[in-house]
């Protein structure tokens, strides 16, 4: 009693860490899906939906909970996102390499055993977000010259066992969301000492809810079948403000600070996942399917009738992920592990925006855990993520009516290191 | 915890910085872009207004970032070019002081009236630069606003003594090496590798904007008994336009010569219609009525007396409809007739006679310069409300270019043109044909990275305010063609600039 009491307060002590520390997230995966929901899984290859060992599951698969064999198990864990973007056109020139700083995502995940067919659990994570930022008035500036995005998921979650090979699980989640985004209004208006006319955007506190459910097989003692769902969640602001910056003084530019209307959708995923036990290694694949056409445009109505409401259309397109992961349990002390995996882009051709320029990766990841002792685990681990060069262009952004494509050649990658700490009874 | 935490995301990121991901061919990497045989290490550009960057009446600093060469340099930083230097004025008012006292107006910019209509007006404020103020160095963009084809061999042009006098120009006195240095001088002293030369557009330009005011000195090849206004004779222009080349050239040096665009079909010249007077039926009739005996008798007697041909008479008839109608105007090329309307047969009073002496109505084909558009139909004095200007008081001669005088800047046009492609291929420098550039801008206009630049004043953002010099959008467009003629004759392989990507006008209300 005394030690659950205990455990309950470090619980709130982390949540108010992790609701109030989440500053910055790094679109690192395609769109801006940052998959960084648990270090152990992270290190497989972000694989975890049949995988059962730690309280990482309340996100990759609810339904698992019940099989875990600590009584209570807590973990959380920061991510540092070091994402780089370098884009050149070599007919005009332009060189530019996003400046964006270092995106610290971070997890906190709890699952008590209440007897032996429930648990229960809570998770606090941010699998949406995005952090870029180009030097102000770059050639692609008219697009974006910073973006800061991030959606907070809180989810209380249960987990029921119906026999011991089935289990189900779920829970309501609670989004909540701010953006900030800043752009020119366009390639050439500028004040009258050539200062860029500029656009700020920011909304704050934009919540929704949304759910999520999940299943489990044990088809033997080694054999797991895991499958997810997480539903859309659109987070739609009615009062979010336009900040003008360096507008002309004349009524042919009636840019006036305005309260906005927008939304942007995080888009439903579902994972499906297989994971074998050999004697001391575990092999888990999973099935991504993010359903990300429901970005269509992003939309900014401003309040004041003067100023010309801005569409961009996105058009994205549903995308998939494959993962595959191993784990191998070298001695008490250590635990390896390794992974890989493709992410499928969910940008069409002709759809290539600055601001999330996100083409196929391919991703490669390794980690470990130790135990320092029989109740707390450290868990690291690092990923690296691949693009190719990409020439590709944004072809829906319009002057006057008439289209300007901005093309180029981009180059990403980030190195993402992840320190975690697992807490069990 | 905490601490370790946070020295391995400080370690990690020093590891991680620098490793931006690199392209396989980088646009940074050198070889990239090439020179191909020219030399871009140091790069002047030798010329006039369209050279200093000149725009919206002014020059100011956001104009000259926007200049042709410094465009040019910008781009010629790919491939070898070296430190490129203006002479930045000081402010982005534009407008120009000499010891304190306003010299050069400011910059327009397109302000709203109380109807709401846009157009033209002068930025308000003082202006900060002052030409007594010597700027010191050495300056690679020698563009001199104002300057003709035979000022930039003038020693003592940028004298600040003469600037107050007319005898020296305040935008070379600010970074002139001395009070005896001439233009092409100054540009020679520093030893170019590449130059840009255009010269030549302010030896008619003068002329054109004034209506025609000045002389056509064509055949006076004495340069000091010239007029602002007036046209520069051929061969002078032949003279000094060679000795240009030769000193930019110096010991081998390459480079790149523009020729003179057609003036008469920038904004300035064909933004006001001939027939921009609406009249109804009555006001024609009664008009055509006060002209009648100047019709039928004034004229058929003077061709009777063998004074004016039957094509002057006719050229001199005046005649009103009902709908748009073409202003009257005064004509410096037509027969003087005011003494002889007030000697017998005819005995008009001296005032009917000295408003018939020069007149003839606008014809199509003649230009009304933009700034004509401020005083058509409007009555000079109030009170006479039926004094208006283009209907019963003629326009002056200075607010419309006959094609009289069309025929004068053509002729010096096409004879500067022969000199500078000529020279051009003599010296096997890149050649820019501006003038059929021009012509094509004026004519549907050239497409760009988001729509078509044309001529249209105002909306079509090739040409800035004053109707005259282009648009930092004109200059980009400029600026291609001339890293297109480089490439052709160098070999070089360049990257070109973003047209689209470049201002056009400016919004303000004072």
């Amino acid at each position: 009693m005394n030690n659950l009491s205990k455990q309950n307060y470090t619980m709130r002590k982390l949540l108010l860490f992790a609701v109030f520390t989440l500053s910055a997230s790094v679109a690192f995966a395609g769109g801006y899906r940052v998959a960084l929901q648990g270090q152990k899984a992270l290190a497989m290859g972000h694989a975890g939906v049949a995988v059962i060992n730690s309280s990482e599951s309340v996100f990759f698969n609810p339904a698992g909970l019940v099989f875990l064999e600590d009584k209570l198990s807590i973990t959380a864990g920061v991510t540092g996102v070091f994402s780089n973007i370098s884009y050149q056109n070599t007919v005009t020139g332009d060189y530019a390499e996003s400046d964006s700083p270092m995106g610290t995502p971070l997890y906190f995940y709890a699952s008590y055993k209440a007897n032996d067919w429930l648990s229960v659990g809570l998770g606090v994570y941010t699998p949406y977000g995005s952090e870029v930022k180009y030097e102000k008035g770059w050639v692609g500036s008219h697009l974006v010259n910073s973006i800061k995005l991030q959606a907070i998921y809180i989810q209380p979650t249960i987990s029921v066992k119906l026999s011991d090979m089935v289990s189900i699980g779920g829970g309501p989640i609670y989004a909540t969301g701010s953006v900030n985004f800043d752009r020119s209004l366009n390639r050439t208006l500028t004040d009258l000492e050539g200062n860029r006319s500029t656009v700020e955007v920011d909304a704050k506190g934009v919540n929704n809810w949304g759910w999520v459910a999940s299943a489990m097989f044990n088809f033997t003692e080694n054999l797991h079948l895991g499958a997810t769902y997480r539903s859309e969640i659109i987070l739609d602001t009615d009062d979010g403000d336009a900040t003008f910056s360096n507008i002309p003084k004349s009524p042919l530019t009636p840019f006036e600070d305005s309260s906005i209307k927008a939304g942007l959708p995080m888009p439903a995923e579902l994972a499906i996942g297989l994971s074998y036990d050999f004697d001391k290694l575990t092999v888990a694949f999973d099935y991504n399917r993010a359903f990300w056409s429901a970005y269509e445009s992003l939309d900014i109505e401003f309040e004041n009738p003067n100023i010309p409401d801005s569409f961009n259309a996105r058009n994205y397109k549903n995308s998939s992920v494959y993962r595959f992961g191993v784990q191998y349990d070298v001695s008490s002390m250590f635990t390896l592990r390794a992974g890989y995996y493709f992410d499928e882009t969910p940008v069409r051709d002709g759809y290539f925006a600055p601001e999330t320029p996100r083409n196929d990766s391919n991703n490669f990841t390794a980690g470990l855990t130790v135990n320092i002792s029989d109740n707390l685990q450290i868990d690291a681990a690092f990923l690296y993520s691949h693009f190719k060069e990409v020439n590709a262009s944004y072809d829906y952004y319009f002057e006057d009516g008439v289209a300007v494509p901005f093309k180029g050649t981009y180059k990403t990658n980030a190195f993402v290191p992840g320190l975690g700490l697992t807490y069990k009874l | 915890m905490k601490n370790i935490l946070k020295y391995t995301f400080a370690v990690l990121a020093i590891g991680f910085v620098g490793c931006e991901p690199e392209f396989d061919k980088s646009v940074t990497d050198a070889g990239f872009y090439s020179s191909g045989t020219a030399n871009f290490a140091k790069f002047v550009a030798v010329g006039n207004s369209l050279t200093a960057g000149y725009n919206d009446g002014a020059l100011y600093i956001t104009s000259q970032e926007a200049s042709y060469p410094n465009l040019m340099a910008e781009v010629f930083e790919f491939a070898g070019g070296g430190e490129f230097m203006q002479p930045l004025m000081n402010d982005n008012t534009g407008g120009m002081m000499f010891n304190g006292t306003q010299i050069l107006e400011n910059r327009l910019v397109l302000g709203v009236d109380d109807q709401g209509n846009p157009g033209p007006i002068r930025l308000e404020g003082t202006p900060t630069t002052d030409a007594t103020n010597k700027l010191s160095g050495t300056f690679q963009n020698m563009g001199v606003p104002g300057a003709k084809s035979y000022h930039l061999v003038a020693p003592g042009y940028g004298n600040p003594v003469g600037v107050p006098v007319g005898q020296a120009n305040p935008y070379f006195a600010r970074f002139a090496s001395s009070e005896t240095a001439s233009v092409i001088g100054d540009a020679a002293a520093q030893a170019p590798t590449f130059f840009a030369l255009w010269i030549g557009n302010n030896d008619i330009l003068g002329y054109a904007t004034s209506g025609g005011s000045g002389v056509d000195q064509t055949g006076n090849l004495d340069v000091t008994s010239y007029g602002p206004n007036d046209i520069t004779d051929p061969n002078v222009f032949a003279s000094v336009y060679s000795q240009q080349v030769e000193a930019l050239k110096g010991a081998g040096a390459k480079g790149v010569l523009l020729n003179i665009p057609e003036v008469t079909s920038i904004p300035y010249f064909t933004t006001v219609p001939t027939n921009a007077i609406p009249l109804d039926a009555g006001t024609a009739a009664m008009l055509n009525a006060q002209f009648e005996g100047y019709n039928t008798q004034v004229l058929p007697g003077l061709v009777g007396a063998g004074i004016i041909t039957p094509e002057e008479a006719a050229l001199r008839m005046i005649n009103f409809q009902a709908g748009q109608n073409y202003p009257i105007m005064v004509d410096e090329d037509i027969t003087d007739v005011t003494q002889i309307l007030m000697g017998p047969p005819f005995q008009l009073p001296p005032e009917t006679a000295a408003l018939l002496g020069k007149l003839r109505q606008v014809k199509s084909d003649d230009l009304i310069v933009l700034t004509a558009s401020s005083v058509l139909g409007t009555t000079p004095d109030p009170s006479n409300p039926m004094g208006i200007m283009g209907l019963t008081i003629p326009l002056p001669n200075h607010l419309v270019l006959s094609t009289t005088e069309q025929d004068r800047i053509r002729n010096a046009t096409m004879a500067y043109n022969a000199v500078i492609q000529g020279l051009a291929v003599n010296h096997n420098l890149a050649f820019v044909d501006a003038k059929s550039a021009l012509a094509q801008v004026a004519d549907g206009g050239v497409s760009y990275d988001g729509g078509v630049l044309t001529s249209q004043f105002v909306t079509g953002g090739a040409f800035s305010l004053d109707g005259v010099h282009p648009t930092p959008r004109g200059y980009a467009y400029v600026t291609n063609l001339i890293l297109n003629a480089i490439e052709d004759t160098y070999e070089a392989y360049l990257p070109k600039v973003s047209v689209g990507s470049y201002a056009t006008i400016t919004y303000h209300n004072n």
